[in-house]
C-alpha cells in the first residue's frame, strides 16, 4: 500500500496544528480565553469572505479581521459599559451573520461546509507554508517569553512589579491567537476551534505537575487525536474537525481514570518511602 | 537619611473622576510606614503609582537610583487551572541560588512547603510564599497591598510579627497598605491616611487624636485604638 501525498500533507498540517494548539491552549485555559478564542474565530469566516472579495490569501485577510475584531474588543473593554462575554457575543456573531451574507452575495462556489468544519485532507502546500512558519512563530514567541506569560497568568501586579509589560503581552497572546485561528480553519473548522484548544490541556491538566509538563501533555494529547481523527475521517468519510474533536472529548474521558491511578502509584510510593525512612 | 521614593503633589483622575489628589508623599531609608484609609480612597493606586505601574496625571514620583522593591500584590487567588509548585513559582524569573532558597524560606518559615502544589495552600502559606518571593534579590523596599486582609485574626498577628521580624532583620523599609488598623498601630512607625488627598499623617498615636482621623473613621475607631496604644505600651513596660 503506498501512502497518498494528499494523506502526508494532511497528517504533518495537522500534527503541526496540535502543537500549537496545545502550548496555546495552556494559555487560553489558564487565562480564561476560551470565549474570546471562540469569537475570533467565528468572526474568521467574515476574514475569510474578505479575502474572497479582494483576491488575498485567507490566511491573511482573517488574521488582519482577527486583529481588527480584538483591537474594537478591547477599545469596548476600556469603556466598562457591557461585560466582555456580552461584547464577545455581539461581535462574534455579528461578524459571522455578516461573513455567511457577503459569501452567499459573492455568488461563488464555495463549500462553507470545509470552512466551518474543517477539510483536513485538502491542505495544499501554501497552506503547509503558513502553518509551518506562523505556527513555528507561535510557539516561538510563546516559548521565548514563557516564564514572563506564566508569571502573568498567576498575578498581573506581581508580574507589573518586575517589569514586565503586562499590557503589552496581552495584546500578544490575543494577536498569537488571530494567527492560531487562521492556521486552524482547515483542519478543524471555525466552530471546533475553540475546543481544539480547550480541550487536549483540559485532559493534560489532570496529568501535570508543571506548566511545561502541561503544555507538552497538551501537545501529545492533541498530536494522538489528530492521528486517530484523521484515520476515521478517511475511513468513513466524515468531516476532519468534528472527528478530530470527537477523539479528543474521548482521550478527555480517558484522563480522569488515567490521573487517578497515576496519583495513587505516587502515594504509595511516597507512603513506602515515608516508612523506609529513618527517624531523625 | 536617603529618601527612596518621593512623591510630589501627584494627582491621578480615572473616568473622570480624581482618584488621588495633590498627595505628597517620602519614604525614607528604614521608614515603616502604613497607608490607612476607607475603600476607594486610593490607596492601591499610590502604591501603583509610587512604584512606576502608572504614571500620575500631575506631579512627579522620583524612585532612587538602583531602588530594588519587592512587591507583595493584593488579591492573590492561585489559579486552579494551573500545575505549579511553591519552589517553581519562586524560581519564575528570577535566579535563586541554592543559599538564598534556603535563607530566604527558612526565614519566612515556609521549608516545608517548596514541593507542595502552589493551589492547595491555605491564605496564610500562599501569603508567606510571596514574601518570599518578594525577598528574592535583596530589595531594598518591600511594598505590601493588604497582605494578611484574607487571614484570620490569628493569622494577621502571625503575619505581621513576621514582617516586623524581617523590618529589623533585614533592615530595609516597608511601605504597607493596611485595614488592620489595630495590628497597624502596634507594629507601624508611622501612619498615613488617605483618602484621595492626605488627611493626616505621623506616629500612630499622635494619629489617632487628630480631628481628621475621627472624622475618616469615626470617633469610635480613635477611642477605641487609643486605648488599645495604652495597652500596648503598658504590656511593654511590665
Amino acid at each position: 500500500m503506498t501512502i497518498e501525498p494528499f494523506i502526508i500533507k494532511g497528517l504533518l498540517a495537522g500534527v503541526i496544528v496540535a502543537l500549537v494548539a496545545g502550548v496555546m491552549g495552556c494559555f487560553v485555559v489558564w487565562r480564561r480565553m476560551a470565549y474570546f478564542g471562540d469569537s475570533l474565530a467565528h468572526s474568521a469566516l467574515l476574514g475569510i469572505a474578505l479575502g474572497i472579495a479582494l483576491g488575498v490569501n485567507h490566511n491573511l485577510s482573517v488574521i488582519m479581521l482577527c486583529s481588527l475584531f480584538a483591537l474594537i474588543l478591547v477599545w469596548l473593554q476600556q469603556k466598562r459599559i457591557f461585560a466582555t462575554d456580552t461584547l464577545l457575543g455581539i461581535l462574534a456573531h455579528a461578524s459571522l451573520s455578516i461573513g455567511v451574507i457577503t459569501i452567499s452575495i459573492l455568488e461563488q462556489i464555495i463549500d462553507l461546509h470545509s470552512y466551518l468544519f474543517g477539510d483536513i485532507l485538502t491542505v495544499g502546500n501554501d497552506q503547509i507554508w503558513w502553518l509551518v512558519v506562523g505556527g513555528g512563530s507561535v510557539l516561538g514567541v510563546l516559548t521565548y517569553n514563557w516564564s514572563s506569560l506564566v508569571l502573568m497568568t498567576i498575578d498581573e501586579d506581581l508580574a507589573q512589579a518586575e517589569n514586565v509589560p503586562v499590557a503589552r503581552y496581552q495584546m500578544l497572546l490575543m494577536f498569537l491567537m488571530t494567527i492560531v485561528v487562521a492556521i486552524s480553519i482547515k483542519i478543524v473548522g471555525i466552530l471546533l476551534i475553540a475546543s481544539l484548544l480547550i480541550i487536549a490541556p483540559a485532559a493534560s491538566r489532570q496529568l501535570s505537575k508543571s506548566p511545561e509538563m502541561m503544555a507538552m501533555i497538551a501537545c501529545l494529547i492533541g498530536v494522538i487525536s489528530v492521528v486517530i481523527g484523521m484515520y476515521f475521517s478517511f475511513e468513513l468519510d466524515t468531516p476532519s474537525g468534528p472527528t478530530i474533536v470527537a477523539a479528543l472529548a474521548a482521550l478527555f474521558v480517558i484522563s480522569f481514570p488515567i490521573s487517578r491511578i497515576t496519583t495513587k502509584k505516587m502515594r504509595t510510593f511516597l507512603s513506602q518511602n515515608e516508612e523506609t525512612r529513618p527517624l531523625s | 537619611m536617603t529618601d527612596l521614593i518621593t512623591a510630589s503633589n501627584i494627582t491621578v483622575n480615572r473616568g473622570g473622576k480624581k482618584i488621588l489628589d495633590d498627595v505628597s508623599l517620602k519614604v525614607g531609608t528604614s521608614d515603616f510606614i502604613t497607608v490607612l484609609g476607607p475603600n476607594g480612597g486610593g490607596k492601591s493606586m499610590l502604591l501603583k503609582c509610587l512604584m512606576g505601574f502608572y504614571a500620575p496625571d500631575q506631579g512627579q514620583v522620583t524612585k532612587a537610583n538602583h531602588l530594588k522593591v519587592g512587591y507583595v500584590p493584593q488579591q492573590f487567588s492561585s489559579e486552579h487551572t494551573m500545575p505549579i509548585s511553591v519552589l517553581q513559582f519562586l524560581n519564575l524569573r528570577k535566579t535563586l541560588s541554592p543559599n538564598e532558597l534556603d535563607k530566604i524560606s527558612t526565614e519566612t518559615n515556609i521549608t516545608d512547603l517548596l514541593h507542595k502544589s502552589l493551589n492547595v495552600l491555605s491564605g496564610g502559606e500562599l501569603q508567606r510564599i510571596l514574601l518570599a518571593r518578594s525577598l528574592i534579590g535583596k530589595p531594598s523596599l518591600l511594598v505590601l497591598d493588604e497582605p494578611a486582609q484574607n487571614l484570620d485574626i490569628a493569622g494577621q498577628l502571625a503575619f505581621y510579627k513576621l514582617l516586623t521580624r524581617i523590618y529589623e532583620q533585614r533592615e530595609l523599609t516597608i511601605l504597607m497598605v493596611s485595614h488592620d488598623l489595630h495590628m497597624v498601630m502596634a507594629t507601624t512607625r508611622r501612619v498615613i491616611c488617605l483618602f484621595r488627598h492626605v488627611c493626616c499623617s505621623g506616629e500612630p498615636q499622635v494619629v489617632t487624636k487628630d480631628p481628621e482621623f475621627k472624622t475618616l473613621f469615626g470617633n469610635d475607631m480613635a477611642e477605641m485604638m487609643a486605648v488599645y496604644q495604652h495597652g500596648h505600651k503598658h504590656s511593654h513596660d511590665h
